[in-house]
């Protein structure tokens, strides 16, 4: 099939990035034949960015990197099989459930969830638990925005969030030994974080199916697999709520999963990681650099019985 | 076929396809095609041939009495030394590209991390039967005793599927089919337990 072999194709090293990553598009789009009729454009420019004292002035990670080395299990295990397997993810309409201990519950469709606040564009560093990250251009407007949205009751301790699943479009996610649909959660002073974003574009544009479109989290003081993709419900809870991860294997991954050099995963160490692009190991920092921000969030707590 | 299995120049035939795993690795690596961690790529790709060597390396026995074809121990040998030549460069990635040669680290991985641990006794199980893999040495150790030692490769083999097992996250499909292989393999010999004599 021609969509496996385009990648193949190197003119990465002549042609500027974005035509070159426009050419393969358009060589799997015509090797696709009949089925993109029906698939919505993606890939949307978002103008208008405001910029945020949050980014950091890191190198980029090239936006093949970032596009096409994903951990989205719905859509296979392997790194690049998102990019090749969800070109066919139907991310229109969408729906976002509000919901659970609050007085304000509303159900969005995704450009109701933009109007919420202005988006903006944030520069974070991206740590995956595997050790290794990258620093991507995200856009989107701090998770609070939703929230407050929906005014929250007392008893609103938690927020619970679920990624869509379809297996139909989603074949791949039988085979991916975790639970479907995949859940995620934070503690509320977690979420409300101005650094917890609400995330609908990267790179300048909307984002692409396997980075988790149309909208997911980013959580840049936590390992990536918190950062919830293709976001359907958010719902505030009392009860700390499951993390499929944690479900299925809470030996390794623990409901905070911050990043933290000192706590290694049972299989790897985590005091390194490999930034995508560079060939040396980097120490990984503490909160992945994000302490002084967050940390005291955490005052207190035993951050190796906590991981 | 006889003939065919017999000819002089299937042996270097032979041998260039087993380099040609290699080979791709080299040409993708000069020509930034290994994807946005080709080290992680090349740890891959040396371990998962690593392992189907060791396989294919144990099927040929069963494959010379199942295809009445006994000349295929022509190739035992290589396809097992092959199997130590991936293992090796395996080895290296992870000596020199991931731990950078430091002791302490290196160390650390190997008694902490089982999946190092499985995956160190797999290569270290083969390094024997590597040494000993020539003529000289089989004359010198006696046939019998020989293939006992070089029984040592099933150990190898299974140690491999182990350190595969352990260290995936989650989709165990590709250790378990290598360890359904390696059963299938050993159940062959234990169907057919007489000692084959070789040379
Ligand atoms: C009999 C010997 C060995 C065999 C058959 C073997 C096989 C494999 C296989 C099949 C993989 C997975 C490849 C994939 O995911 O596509 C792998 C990964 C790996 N192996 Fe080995 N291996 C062996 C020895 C070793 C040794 C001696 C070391 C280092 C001390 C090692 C370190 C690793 C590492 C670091 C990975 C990658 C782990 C990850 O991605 O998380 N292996 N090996």
């Amino acid at each position: 099939m021609l969509v496996r072999i385009a990648p193949h194709i190197r003119s990465s090293e002549i042609t500027p990035k974005r035509i070159y990553l426009n050419r393969r598009r358009f060589l799997a789009s015509a090797a696709a034949g009949l089925w993109l009729a029906r698939t919505p454009a993606h890939a949307e420019k978002l103008a208008n960015l405001a910029k945020s004292p949050f980014s950091t002035s890191e190198k980029i990670t090239p936006i093949e990197a970032a596009t096409q080395y994903n951990n989205f299990y719905e859509f296979g295990t392997g790194k690049e099989d998102p990019a090749r397997n969800a070109t066919k993810f139907r991310t229109h309409p969408w729906k976002v459930k509000v919901e659970g201990h609050c007085n304000n519950p509303k159900t969005y469709d995704l450009d109701g969830l933009m109007k919420l606040a202005p988006i903006e564009e944030r520069i974070y560093r991206h740590r995956c638990v595997e050790a290794w990250s990258m620093v991507v251009p995200w856009i989107g407007f701090s998770l609070a925005a939703v929230l407050k949205a929906a005014d929250p009751t007392a008893k609103a301790k938690y927020v619970a969030f679920e990624s869509f699943y379809d297996p139909s479009q989603m074949p791949q996610g039988r085979w991916a030994g975790i639970p479907f649909p995949y859940v995620e959660g934070l503690r509320m002073d977690e979420a409300m974080h101005p650094l917890a974003l609400l995330c609908f574009g990267m790179y300048g544009e909307t984002l692409p199916n396997q980075n988790g479109a149309p909208v997911r989290l980013v959580l840049p003081w936590k390992y990536g697999f918190k950062s919830i993709k293709s976001i359907v419900k958010i719902r505030f809870v009392e009860k700390e709520p499951p993390t499929t991860w944690n479900l299925a294997n809470a030996h390794e991954y623990g409901f905070y999963s911050n990043v933290n050099p000192q706590v290694d995963h049972p299989r790897w160490s985590q005091a390194s990681e490999r930034r995508l692009g560079e060939f040396f190991k980097r120490k990984t920092l503490m909160y992945n650099g994000y302490g002084e921000q967050v940390a005291s969030l955490y005052n207190g707590m035993d951050l190796r019985k906590y991981y | 076929m006889p003939s065919l299995i017999k000819s002089r120049w299937l042996k270097p035939l032979v041998f260039l396809a087993c380099l040609v795993p290699l080979a791709l690795l080299v040409e993708r690596g000069l020509h930034n095609g290994l994807g946005a961690n080709p080290i992680e790529r090349i740890t891959h790709a040396t371990g998962d041939w690593t392992m189907r060597f060791l396989l294919i390396t144990l099927s040929v026995t069963p494959l010379r009495r199942i295809l009445r074809q006994p000349d295929l121990i022509r190739f035992r040998r290589m396809l097992g030394l092959f199997a130590f030549f991936y293992g090796f460069l395996h080895l290296m990635t992870w000596l020199w590209l991931d731990k950078f040669f430091d002791p302490h680290e290196m160390w650390a991985d190997l008694v902490k991390r089982r999946f190092i641990t499985a995956g160190m006794t797999g290569f270290a199980l083969m390094l024997p039967l590597a040494v000993t893999s020539t003529r000289g040495w089989i004359r010198r150790m006696g046939g019998r005793n020989w293939q006992r030692l070089h029984r040592l490769i099933y150990f190898s083999a299974a140690a491999g599927v182990v350190h595969y097992y352990w260290l995936v996250k989650s989709d165990i499909r590709l250790p378990v089919l290598y360890g359904a292989i390696l059963a299938v393999l050993l159940l062959l010999r234990w169907a057919n337990r007489r000692p084959v004599y070789n040379r």
